[in-house]
């Protein structure tokens, strides 16, 4: 299998009347676009805001980062089950806008969206403060229920972010990256010698918002499966979730899921990187049990030699961690986990809610409960009330002079336990 | 030049061995014993100005007494930093040591410092209060802890930011700070895998934290004369949330009356939990804590009675330091209270 991307490093955005992408600029007609989203009868209007890289501006509250691809070639579309059919993806070859972003905003939890800011101390902590990020404001039908109004936020950013990358059909890009992928028993002919590690994703499906869709399908309830890296990267995998927004797996982070690029860039030279195995975070313990010992048999009937494990989530996903850890490790297979920390504003905490002797190799992405002080922005696209009750927020978060004060918990994407961003704990 | 003042015991500070334990705080002008090696590290850059000697048993003994006098010494040569030992892995030295060093520093607000091995009681005690510098465990290591306590002294004596454990020498605090860094959290994962595939040495980034293990109670004999108590981390308040009580990381916790309901009603109550889809706690309250069948279970003669207040927080990233004080304070209020046992909900 081969998959190229098609980059396209978007420097700008701006509304246009016409929609095209011209030398880095992604013009938009605002008019054809929500026209298109609200086919969704579900919605009742839909503005569009953009935010910049530097610009003063928070938006608040986030449910979803999508980052815009479309297919240039190859089988299915982008986002299969929802803006593609349930197609194979994967081949070909699929345009992706660089540096650019869906932001899809409205209260829908409440308690479990997001912040981003484009400048000032809270943009240290993700990536995408410094993209061009494109924020469809949803308003729902008057009494829509909260779980239908989680689906139609969700899907029109899906649908908003393939309308954006569409515009690039048939343009030269900047770059491309090319992905090759060999069936396993084929990799295990051309790589006899290289230690074969296999990528246990952990996706959250507990049902109640906490959900994630492959091809479509609510993974919830699932035996653990396997799917290829390329299908991944074509957006096989979207986030429905409504977890803490500092470490909920978003769309984006799906989409370019760190571990299986590195596995990939480094497949064939320091490694053989057989595969993805989907691992269910259930919320109850037996399938908690149930997940963990089949995913830990797909491994042994792959023969890998090394998995690594990543979560989504925090507190009761510990214990699919640490399961997957220890069954993993008994069965001879070495295991590298990945995770955040809540371990207190001063650190000093325990930061798991699990652990397991065996987990003697763990990357984390930072404490959440890290205090930050945030200053006023100039703009803001959104509502910034809803950080008084936001996950890191309290109700004294908007000081008089407008900073707002949370934990980095709040900040979308901020302790990424897929290891998208740069940041780690240090014991002092 | 900056003024330190060094402490050490009756045998470092030169009176005697064992038999001179008891020796009580004395104070010498200048440099003692190993303060002539710290001096030498030190340079021009600050001077130790007196030596203050106590014995090993007289410290142990009379604690209270010897830290008055030490202090008062100590306050009278109005010092810009206070430095004890190095105490390596004595016990009754080394405890002297820190327990002085963090008793300094919080009444006269001067920098303080000294050195112990790990195990050492005193830094296992006073790690997290004041700089330890970390040395082997008996004076053999005099001169390799002399440099650097040393150049972390001049960097106290400055107020310049101090780094991390392994860079400066001391003791780990044990508090765990975000840093930014070069590679992506995937990077150093596959990183990590690859050295662990081959059997090279790697470092995990996160060791696993010990947990405090709480031995349950028995259980509680005789139901139908108990009186049982609702607690919850599944953020049910009443509407409004009076106490404010935040939807993640709670520091607080709420008590509520519950004594003439019925039940939760969503008109009174309300969920603040930030971790899980409210729609159904919203709906109806009681299925996060049920007071509904806690009363008809009451009506019945299951139970003696349910106590009139409930206690709640949010249990959502919520720090286990803040989770250890809540659970201590409401199983004290349990206890005046008379209440017998608790039943505990999240969501």
């Amino acid at each position: 299998m081969k998959l190229t991307l098609n980059k396209f490093h978007v420097q700008d955005i701006q509304f246009a009347e016409a929609s095209s992408f011209c030398s880095g600029v992604l013009y938009i007609n605002k008019a054809e676009l929500a026209e298109y989203l609200m086919e969704d009868t579900n919605i009742c209007s839909v503005d569009f805001d953009i935010a910049r890289p530097g610009e003063s501006v928070r938006i608040v509250p986030i449910k979803d980062v999508v980052q815009p691809r479309f297919k240039q070639s190859g089988s299915g579309q982008v986002f299969p089950g929802f803006v593609g059919d349930v197609e194979t993806v994967g081949n070909g070859e699929t345009n992706v806008l660089e540096d650019c972003a869906v932001a899809t905003s409205g209260k829908i939890v409440a308690f479990q969206e997001g912040i981003i800011d484009m400048s000032g101390p809270g943009a240290e902590f993700n990536s995408f403060s410094k993209m061009n990020i494109l924020v469809p404001l949803i308003y729902p039908v008057e009494g829509l229920d909260k779980h239908t109004h989680e689906a139609t936020v969700r899907i029109a950013g899906l649908k908003t972010a393939a309308y954006m990358a569409k515009t690039t059909l048939g343009l030269e890009p900047d770059e491309k990256e090319v992905f090759e992928h060999e069936s396993i028993l084929e990799m295990g002919q051309k790589y006899p010698h290289l230690p074969k590690v296999v990528y246990v994703d952990m996706v959250q499906c507990q049902g109640l918002m906490h959900d994630t869709y492959v091809y479509g399908l609510n993974v919830k309830g699932i035996l653990s499966t396997m799917i290829g890296p390329l299908e991944v990267l074509d957006g096989a995998i979207i986030s429905g979730n409504c977890a803490a927004p500092g470490h909920k797996n978003a769309t984006i982070h799906h989409e370019n899921n760190p571990i299986i690029l590195d596995l990939l860039r480094r497949h064939g030279k320091e490694l053989c990187f057989v595969g993805v195995l989907l691992s269910n975070e259930s919320a109850m313990l037996k399938e908690k049990k149930r997940a963990a010992y089949y995913t830990s048999s797909l491994s042994q009937l792959l023969g890998v030699d090394g998995v690594i494990v990543s979560e989504e989530g925090g507190g009761n996903p510990e214990t699919d961690l640490m399961f997957n850890c220890r069954l993993h490790e008994n069965k001879g297979i070495k295991t590298v986990l990945v995770t955040d920390e809540y371990c207190g504003r001063d650190g000093a905490s325990q930061g798991l809610a699990d652990v397991t002797p065996e987990a003697d190799a763990v990357v984390t992405n930072g404490n959440g409960n890290q205090f930050v002080v945030l200053p006023k922005m100039e703009r803001v696209i959104g509502d910034i009330e809803t950080v008084r009750i936001i996950t890191g927020g309290n109700v004294d978060s908007i000081g008089e002079d407008g900073t707002v004060s949370v934990e980095i918990a709040a900040i979308m994407g901020s302790c990424c336990e897929m290891g998208y961003e740069h940041m780690t704990t240090r014991l002092r | 030049m900056k003024r330190i003042v060094h402490y050490l015991n009756q045998f470092y500070g030169q009176i005697g061995g064992e038999e001179f334990a008891d020796q009580e705080p004395i104070l010498r002008e200048g440099i003692v014993g190993p303060g002539t090696g710290l001096q030498a590290v030190l340079g021009e850059k600050a001077e130790i100005v007196a030596t203050i000697i106590c014995g090993d048993n007289y410290f142990a003994d009379h604690q209270e007494d010897a830290l008055e006098t030490i202090l008062t010494m100590t306050e009278g040569l109005a010092p810009d930093m206070f430095i004890a030992g190095p105490g390596f892995n004595a016990g009754r030295y080394g405890l002297a040591c820190a327990t002085i060093c963090a008793e300094v520093k919080k009444r006269l607000s001067i920098p303080v410092l000294t050195a112990l091995y790990p195990e050492n009681p005193g830094a296992e005690m006073f790690c997290s209060k004041i700089y330890i510098v970390e040395t082997s465990i008996s004076a053999a290591g005099m001169r390799q802890a002399l440099p650097v306590m040393g150049t972390l002294a001049e960097k106290l004596l400055e107020g310049g930011e101090i780094g991390f454990p392994e860079e400066e020498g001391y003791i780990a605090q044990g508090f765990r700070v975000n840093v930014h860094t070069k590679k992506n959290g995937a990077e150093r994962a596959v990183d990590m895998m690859i050295k662990k595939l081959r059997g090279e040495p790697y470092v995990t980034e996160l060791p696993m934290p010990v947990f405090d293990r709480v031995k349950p109670a028995p259980a509680v004999k005789d139901m139908a004369h108990a009186r049982i108590a609702l607690i919850t981390s599944g953020g049910i308040v009443p509407q409004g949330n009076p106490d404010h009580i935040p939807s993640a990381n709670a520091g607080i916790y709420g008590i509520y009356d519950i004594e003439n309901l019925d039940r939760l009603t969503s008109e009174g109550f309300m969920t603040v939990h930030g971790g899980y889809d409210p729609v159904y706690a919203t709906e109806d309250p009681n299925r996060v804590l049920p007071l509904d069948v806690c009363r008809e279970i009451e009506r019945d003669g299951g139970i003696g009675e349910l106590y009139g207040r409930y206690y709640s927080t949010v249990g959502n990233t919520t720090a286990v330091s803040s989770a250890k004080r809540f659970a201590e304070e409401i199983a004290q209020d349990m206890i005046r209270n008379e209440v017998q046992a608790a039943i505990l909900t999240s969501n």
